[in-house]
Parts: C-alpha cells; structure tokens; sequence
C-alpha cells in the first residue's frame, strides 16, 4: 500500500504525545498479565528440569509422584502429539525433552497438583535415570570435528561437508571481486570478535493458564507476543485443530522477541487434558534464564580494506553464531546486516548456525545484526583511527543510499541513513570535549522491518465512537498508535477511538508481534478499514441525500457534498451516520486483511561518550545520542521509548550482560544478581532525535522502530571504550575484569 | 512451618535454642525471605524479634552509639549522630540493595548473613564494632570482627541472637570510609570492598588505622600489617604504597563468576587506597 499522495498534510492526530489507554491499568496494578488469571478448580504445574547439559534419558519413573495426594496429572513428551514439521517437534523436544537432555534446565517432565507444595514435593518424587554424556557451549568449540554431537542428522543441504554435525546451515551473500578490492587498498585490517548470549530480559516471567476439556475444546490465556503464533504451535504439539483451541493474550510485560514462541502453553495444555482441570503454569525467573530464548553468541572474522582517503574498497566477514540445542536460522540476518549501511563495490559475508549444548534460542530485537555490526563497525572505527579519519565523516562517504546494491541483494529505495548521519554530524554531542580516560564512539545500524499476516476490523459504534479490533499483542504502544492512525483518517478526536486486542476466534490470522511490523501492517490495516468504513458511511449519505455516492466526500469526520452538482446539504457528521445507522442497512464496519509488505528498511546511529577507570576497569556511560529514521513518527513518546529501550539493552549486553556457563556446562547466573542488566543509575539520560523520511510503502511513511535501535549500541560502546582504554575490545562483554586486564597488557 | 513472635528475649533465644530443626531469626528479612522464596531453605522455625525492646533503637551510649539489631539502613542514614560519628559504617550500610530494601534491611542480619562480601561488615570491623548477644546463658559482647567463620558460617552458638551493634565513641581528627567494586552502581554484590578507620594527630599524622577487606577471603578481614603502614606517616605515596601491599598480600580470594583473583586482589588494593584517601579527607588531613 504506497505512501499517499499527500502525505505531506497537516495531520491533525498524528504526531501528538497523546495519553497511552494501558497507562492507569499498568500503574495501578489492574492490569492483567499472564499470572494473573485464575479458573475455579485450577491446579498448579511445575516442572522438572534436567541438572545435565547433556544426556541420554534412560527412564523416567513417575510412580512415586503420581502416588501423592494431590497430583492430578504428570507429563512427558510421549503425552504430546507428533507434528511431522520439525519446526514443530523442535519446539515439542524443547518443552519436554525427548530421549536426551539438551541443556542445563531442560524440561523433563511436568506434573499438575492442588497446590505448589504438593507440585515441588511431587517433583522431587519423579526419579530420572540419566546417562551423561559430553557436551559443549562454546560456538567455536562445537564446530571442530571431534565436539560431541548435540543431534545427530540435523544439518541441512547448506552445510559444509566435513565439518561437525553441529554444523547445521550456511549461508553466502554479497557482490563483487574480493581480491581486486583488497588490491586497492591502503590498509586492511582484519579482526575476530566474540559476543556472548544475552537474554531479552524481560520483566514478566512467561505464565498461562490452560484448559482442555474432554470434549476436545481449549481455552488458553497466556503472556505472549503473538496468540495465533500459540495456537498454531499448540495445535501442532498438542494435536488439536485450530479452531477449537481459544487463545487469549494478557497483558505482556516486555517479550522483546522471546515471547514469540511457546516453552509452557503445550506442557499446561498436556496437564490439563491429562487432569481435566484447568492449569496454571508460572516460570520462576531462575526457569526464564534456564531455559527461555536467549539470543546467539557468536564468533565473527572481519576483514575490510581501505583507501587512505576513507573509501571502503572491499569487505568481507565470517559469522559463527551457536544458537543452542537445536538447528536456528539466525546468522542468515546477520550476514545479511553485517554491511548493509555501506555502498560497496565488492563484498562478501559468510555464515555457520551451530548447534550446543544451551538452551534454544529465541528471538531477540533485530536477531543476529548487532553482533554483526559490532565486528565491523569495530574495524570501520580502528581503521578511521589508522588513517586518521574522521569516523562520520568516513561513514558519510561509504553511506548506503536510495540506488546502492546492498551487501545482501536488494536495491535500496529511500532510505534514511545519510540524513541521519548528517544529523549527527550537525548535533552538539558530537564535537563536545572530552575529558582524560573518555571516549567517545560511533556507529550505524540496520534492521530489515517486515509486514506480514495482519487482519482489522473497526466497528462504527451507535454512539459515533469506534472500535478498532486487532490482534498482536502491544508490546511497544500499538495500541495507542492505531487509535491515532483510526482517528486521523476517521476524522474523529483519538479519545473516540478505543483498540482492543482480540482472541484468535474473534478475528482472521495475524503473525506474531515481531519485525516491527505492528505500527506498520496493523496502521496500514487500520487505515484501510477505517476508509472501507468511511465509503460505506458515503455512501449511505449519498442514498440519504438522493445523490451520486462520487458526490459525497469525508472531509473532517463527516460526508458533504462534493462538486458542482452534488446540491446543498449540510455535513453529517459520523455520529450522526452512526446514530441512524439502523435506518440506512444496519450496523457499520469496516475491515482490511492483508500480507502486507513494502515495510521499509531503518537505519540509525548511535553516538557515545564513555569514561574508563585504569584501576577497576570499569566503565562509565557518560553521555548517548540516537538518532534513528522513523519514517513517520505516529507517537513521538513510544518511538522515543523504544529508541532509548533499544539502547539500554544494548549498553547491557556491551558491558555486562551474559550467560556464563561452567566447565560442567551449567549456567552459573540465572538471576538478575549476576545477570547484570544495566540498572537506572548506570545510565545518563538517553537523548533521541527523531528523523522522518517517509516509508514509500506506507501511506502515512510509517516505518517499524523497534529493533534498529539495539542494532548499534554494542559496537558504539565499543568503540568508545577502546578510544578511551587505548586499546581495542573485540569481546563482549567490556566487563571491568576483561577491560582492566587488556589495560594492563597494552602496558 | 512455624512462625513465632515471642514476647522478650528470653523466650527467643529458648524457642531457637530449642528447636531441632532449621531456624532462622527474622528481623529485616531482606535475607531470609530471598532465600525463601529462591527454596535455598525452608525453615521449621521462624522467630521474628524486630518488636523486641531496643531493637528498633538507635542510642547513644559513651560517646559512641548503640544500634539495635532491627534498625533499617535507612533509619540508620537519617541519623546526623551516627552520620557525623561513623559515615564509613553509615555509607557501607546505604550500599545494600535498592531503596525499598534500605527500608528493611540491618545492620546485624548483613553480619549474621556471614557473607564475606556484606557490606557493612568491613565497615563495621574497620570501626572496632562490637556486637551485643543475647544467648541462653545470658548476654555477651564479642568483636564483629569475631563473628563470621566462613561463607554463610558465624561463630554465633544455638540460641544466640546479636541484639545490637556497638560504635565507639571517637576521638578528634578521626573519620571512616568505605568503597566496594560492583559491575553496575546499585544492587550489586561487592566483588571485592574495603573499609578503612583512621585516626589522626592535630597536624596530620596517622595515629592509628584499622583496614579491613571484604569479598577477598572466606571471611572479611583485618588486615593489621595495612594498618600499621599508615600509621606515623602523614600518608605520602610510599605509605600507601605500603598500604595497597599488605592490603594486596592478604588476600585470599576465589575466582567466580563475579571476579578472578587476580581482579579481586588488584581491585582490593586500589579499593582500601582510595577508602584511605576518603576517610584522611574526612579526618581533616591535608594532602
């Protein structure tokens, strides 16, 4: 749906800091988030997770547990179904383990009590036989040839012959003539880097409640980023047909990817058929570390030349991201991010997914690029440092714009990275003094956005008020977004306007909340609905008033005539269609469906001061600027919100977040003790500028923001930091031990 | 479970003394219900004592101050006297945990914890503290520096519970200072910390210091040779020099998650240099 053709208008809704409709129920506990729902008769799940990273399950013996007062049902895989997709079964092995264990924290069995005392007791009843075997965490570790084997025979056609079976993708993206563009060269630099597993972090651990009765009919109401997403993966795992499985999204207390798959509705689902009673399933925090989506960690090599002048001449990188236990696809992004901020003549980027043994990964914020740009924003910085460069300057020069072949295939339309560079250029942060141990840091980002599966209906109601319904959970203020976008184009005030998010049998399929596809496809879908609404309501005008339905137009919330010959009539407004709606063929509505696309790039850079202390090595955050394309921003609160989210969780996983495993291949911090996301005080205030260089796919402009903002932190601090310490940090994260120790040995 | 509310102390120390099975004394809770809730124990006994008298009280005793055992960091931090007296004990206390935990937490429970990364306990031991027990055989008063026998391990018989903490008085040109290294700035654990107490002639000579370290060794620890490099001098580069030595030659850490020894130690050392610095300051020296 392109950008209309006057889009420059004066909005009248759009660009307002309205009042967010989640903001009381949030603030005042009346919210309603995935706990916090409750069944007469309900039973408590819990469930048993495997101490090993890696081992056969000889046996399972339940009968102690199921002899307990109080247990009503206990589970294992063998209770799920057997979906022939592996996706699928995947997803099946990671909620029950299916004859081995994969990781530290694999779910084993599951049992459902009256109580959760009863449910701990029980789990300490079931008695698992295990045969452990030998395991392995570490990406590079896993790819040699003699690493013990996570699963056997899951590589795909794409993988090298003669590398480990854990091994089980690769891909290859670019253009050009490598070797010539090394040849022209004046300098090359060529680094390896490392980046390890962080976890999305979010606040509210996942939690549902699951009902299966024994006439085949669910119901499920979960914390989650996409219900339909649910009900799919719990139909296939669980062997029910979609219709007849309701699910419901609360509330989400941030899911930032990770809630875009299921680690506990099938197992709650299983439990309940199993006990015909209705089963409440919450993770402990310790569980949500264990065994929960953390992103990749990842092994990367960057290689890029340079003329003395600033002119990138060719660049290549090769990315090894280790995606736990179970074949992913995410270093298919990265390798498809690592350069898509440059115009270059000749590049190439090679990829490896990897198995080990750690828990599978789930979605995280822009998967697989900012461990990408890290490593090649971080050679870009050292090699501006190099030559003397200055590193906006260098960026400018080597700029992807609308025309530029990118790294992984497609011809770029208008994209806003050079304004945005340029916009950084000209802000006061970024030729500010620095101060002795400070540095400052720079870098560019990328995400790709996407649309997808997205369905609306908005209801005329009598009262002239509107009903938008839609169905993606609000994770980043959609809901307000899409009000505004239903307003505007309606013509009405926002305050008329409320958006609900429905369960999956009170509208059509929508993907799951990720891509930063809501604003976008649910705006583009809302608009489409509210102009469907808008010529059906025409149209009953033009019937009131005895005239062309061409004679009609929706100006300002109301139909008036329109053109020479359309008579005099005085406006009707929308309440007062709707107020008669009765007598003009009964209720209005409008609805759109569609696979939308055209959901534009975003591109944004990230400027950062960092100060050092050589005797702790620990780093400080002095000051940090985005500036980021939002192509139009719908709530200027809620992209600036999730500009500063991004970063935030960036400066976490560059300093301190990760999963540290023992040498017994055992997590060691799940807790958010020694799991250090940044706190308050670790912070300076996040300033944001907002660029708009409108979506052409979009008819407001409206682009996704969610993800690009995560894209460029890592290799921003990075590179502050390594212009601060006087040496280059190509591990994350910069923790003070690592950056002391790097300190000392630059002697 | 059980949870009991005696009426005096007495009848506390019997309860606890009496109990066969894992008992746990509740006053700030900030410990105990953390472990609760992380099933790291399950008590068969819980005595909560925070209504017992003195408890919540802060008095002045001989020119120096007693604490009771249930006083909040926070009340402590509101406190001028305390404040003026001892603010390395007052600033290590106001390190724990995040501002709705100041609002329980205490003093005694961070000791009775028997980490050897708590903070107020290097603070405490660098300030001399002596600790009040109210045991079966009646009441006693032991060093803090005597308490702690190990990680989560105190010398503290069965039926014994601390009351309160007692702070010296002090005499002029005498201050305190505590610094600990944490990855972030708040609610953290201390990777490794230092308390320092000096006490200083009218002209600025170090009359007598006491260093203690925490985090660097099963228990924290006073590290007498730190102390007695500081003292005579006016702390020239070559006494803390010294200093930041014996300080470095003490420790005894573990290599963890939170840090390696290498780190620990290193951090340990600039850590009791920079709390030396703070509390000289304090004192009124000039450097």
């Amino acid at each position: 749906m392109p950008l209309d053709q006057n889009s420059k208008r004066d909005f009248k809704v759009i660009g307002k800091r309205v009042l967010r409709p989640d903001g009381i129920d949030k603030v005042t506990g009346k919210a309603m988030y995935g706990a916090d729902m409750t069944a007469p008769g309900m039973l408590v799940g819990r469930i048993l997770r495997s101490p090993h990273a890696h081992a056969r399950i000889v046996s399972i013996d339940t009968s102690a547990a199921e002899a307990l007062k109080g247990v009503k049902a206990i589970v294992i895989n063998a209770d799920l179904a057997n979906p022939e997709d592996e996706f699928f079964a995947d997803i099946r092995d990671n909620c029950l383990a299916r004859e081995k264990v994969l990781y530290d924290g694999h779910a084993v069995a599951a049992v459902a009590a009256v109580d959760k005392a009863t449910a701990k007791s029980a789990l300490r009843l079931i008695k698992v036989k295990y045969e452990v075997l030998p395991h392995v965490t570490d990406v590079d570790e896993a790819m040699k040839a003699d690493a013990p084997v996570v699963q056997e025979g899951r590589a795909d056609e794409s993988a090298p012959a003669g590398s480990s079976q854990n091994v089980t993708s690769h891909f290859e993206f670019g253009h050009g003539d490598l070797d010539a563009g090394f040849a022209k060269a004046d300098k090359i630099i060529e680094r390896s880097f490392k980046t390890a597993a962080t976890h999305q972090g979010y606040i509210e651990p996942h939690a549902c409640l699951a009902s299966l009765g024994s006439d085949g009919r669910g119901e499920l109401w979960c914390c989650t980023q996409g219900q339909y997403n649910v009900r799919t993966i719990c139909s296939e795992v669980c062997g029910i047909e979609a219709s007849q499985l309701r699910v419901t999204a609360s509330e989400i207390g941030g899911g930032f990817g990770g809630k875009t798959t299921c680690f506990i509705e099938p197992v709650a689902l299983a439990l309940s058929r199993k006990s015909g009673k209705p089963v409440k399933l919450v993770m402990t925090r310790e569980e949500v570390f264990r065994a929960t989506g953390p992103t990749v960690s990842s092994s990367t090599d960057v290689k890029i030349g340079m003329t003395s002048n600033g002119r990138i001449t060719a660049a290549q990188a090769k990315l090894r991201y280790q995606g736990g236990a179970f074949p992913c696809g995410t270093v298919e992004f990265g390798a498809q991010a690592a350069f898509a901020a440059y115009d270059l003549e000749a590049v190439q980027t090679l990829g490896w997914n990897v198995m080990t043994n750690r828990p599978k990964e789930a979605a995280y914020r822009a998967p697989g690029a900012p461990m990408a740009i890290f490593a090649v924003e971080s050679v870009v910085d050292e090699l501006c440092q190099e030559l003397g460069l200055d590193p906006l300057e260098t960026r400018l020069k080597n700029a992807a714009r609308k025309g530029t072949l990118s790294s992984y295939g497609p011809t770029f339309n208008d994209i806003g990275l050079v304004a945005t560079l340029e916009a950084a250029k000209a802000h006061p942060h970024y030729t500010a003094p620095l101060g002795e141990n400070q540095g400052r840091g720079l870098s560019c980002g990328f995400w790709f956005n996407f649309g997808g599966n997205t369905c609306v209906s908005l209801n005329i109601n009598p009262d002239g008020t509107v009903g938008v319904v839609e169905g993606n959970p609000d994770i980043g203020g959609s809901r307000a977004s899409i009000s505004m976008m239903a307003a505007e184009e309606l013509g009405i005030p926002y305050e008329k306007v409320r958006t609900v998010i429905t369960d999956t049998n009170s509208l059509g399929f929508n993907d799951v909340t990720d891509g930063s596809r809501v604003t976008f496809a649910v705006g583009l879908a809302t608009i489409k609905a509210a102009r469907a609404a808008i010529d059906n309501m025409c149209e009953r005008v033009a019937n009131i008033w005895g005239i062309d339905r061409d004679a009609v137009e929706w100006v300002d919330g109301a139909a008036q005539p329109a053109g020479p010959n359309a008579g005099s009539h005085p406006p009707m407004s929308l309440a007062e269609i709707a107020a008669v709606a009765d007598q003009t063929g009964g209720p209005i509505a409008g609805h759109h469906e569609v696979n939308a696309d055209g959901a534009g790039v975003s591109f944004g850079v990230h400027l950062c001061d960092t100060e050092v202390d050589p005797e702790t090595g620990a780093t400080k955050i002095l000051r940090y600027t985005v500036f980021q394309d939002a192509g139009r921003a719908v709530h200027p609160d809620y992209v600036e919100g999730q500009m500063q989210g991004g970063s935030v969780q960036g400066i976490g996983w560059a300093l301190n977040e990760e999963y540290i495993y023992g040498d017994d291949g055992r997590l060691q911090n799940a807790g958010f003790l020694d799991y250090r996301v940044p706190v308050a005080s670790d912070l300076p205030p996040i300033e944001t500028v907002i660029l708009e260089i409108p979506n052409p796919g979009h008819p407001y402009g409206v682009r996704g923001v969610g993800e690009t903002s995560i894209v460029p932190p890592l290799a921003a601090i990075a590179n502050a930091v390594s212009r601060a310490a006087g040496v280059r940090m190509t591990e994350l994260p910069i923790s003070p031990p690592k950056l002391l120790k790097a300190m000392s040995e630059r002697g | 479970m059980r949870y009991v509310k005696p009426e005096n102390l007495k009848d506390a120390s019997a309860l606890i003394g009496g109990e066969e099975g894992i008992s746990r004394i509740l006053a700030g809770g900030t410990d105990v219900l953390v472990q609760l809730k992380a099933e790291m124990v399950e008590p068969d006994l819980i005595v909560d004592v925070k209504h017992l008298d003195g408890m919540r009280e802060i008095v002045a005793e001989d020119g120096g101050y007693r604490i009771g055992a249930a006083v909040s960091g926070a009340e402590l931090g509101e406190h001028t006297g305390v404040k003026a007296l001892w603010p390395g004990v007052v600033e290590a206390m106001e390190l724990i945990g995040s501002t709705q935990v100041q609002g329980r937490a205490t003093m005694v429970g961070n000791l009775c914890n028997g980490s050897p990364a708590a903070d107020s306990v290097p603070a405490m031991v660098a300030a001399d503290a002596v600790a009040r027990i109210h045991g079966l055989a009646g009441e006693r008063d032991i060093p803090v520096l005597d308490i702690p026998t190990g990680p989560g391990r105190t010398s503290l018989a069965k039926g014994d519970i601390i009351t309160s903490v007692f702070l010296p008085a002090r005499p002029d040109h005498a201050s305190d200072a505590y610094l600990r290294f944490i990855p972030r700035t708040e609610m953290d654990i201390a990777v490794a910390s230092a308390g320092v107490s000096l006490e200083l002639d009218a002209d600025g000579t170090c009359r007598a210091a006491r260093v203690a370290l925490g985090a660097v060794a099963p228990t924290v620890v006073l590290v007498e040779a730190a102390g007695a490099a500081l003292v005579g001098t006016k702390l020239d580069d070559a006494a803390i020099a010294a200093m930041v030595q014996a300080a470095e030659a003490t420790c005894n850490p573990i290599s963890d998650k939170r840090g390696t020894v290498e780190y620990r130690t290193k951090t340990a050392g600039v850590l009791a240099k920079r709390a030396t610095l703070i509390a000289y300051a304090r004192a009124g020296g000039q450097k």
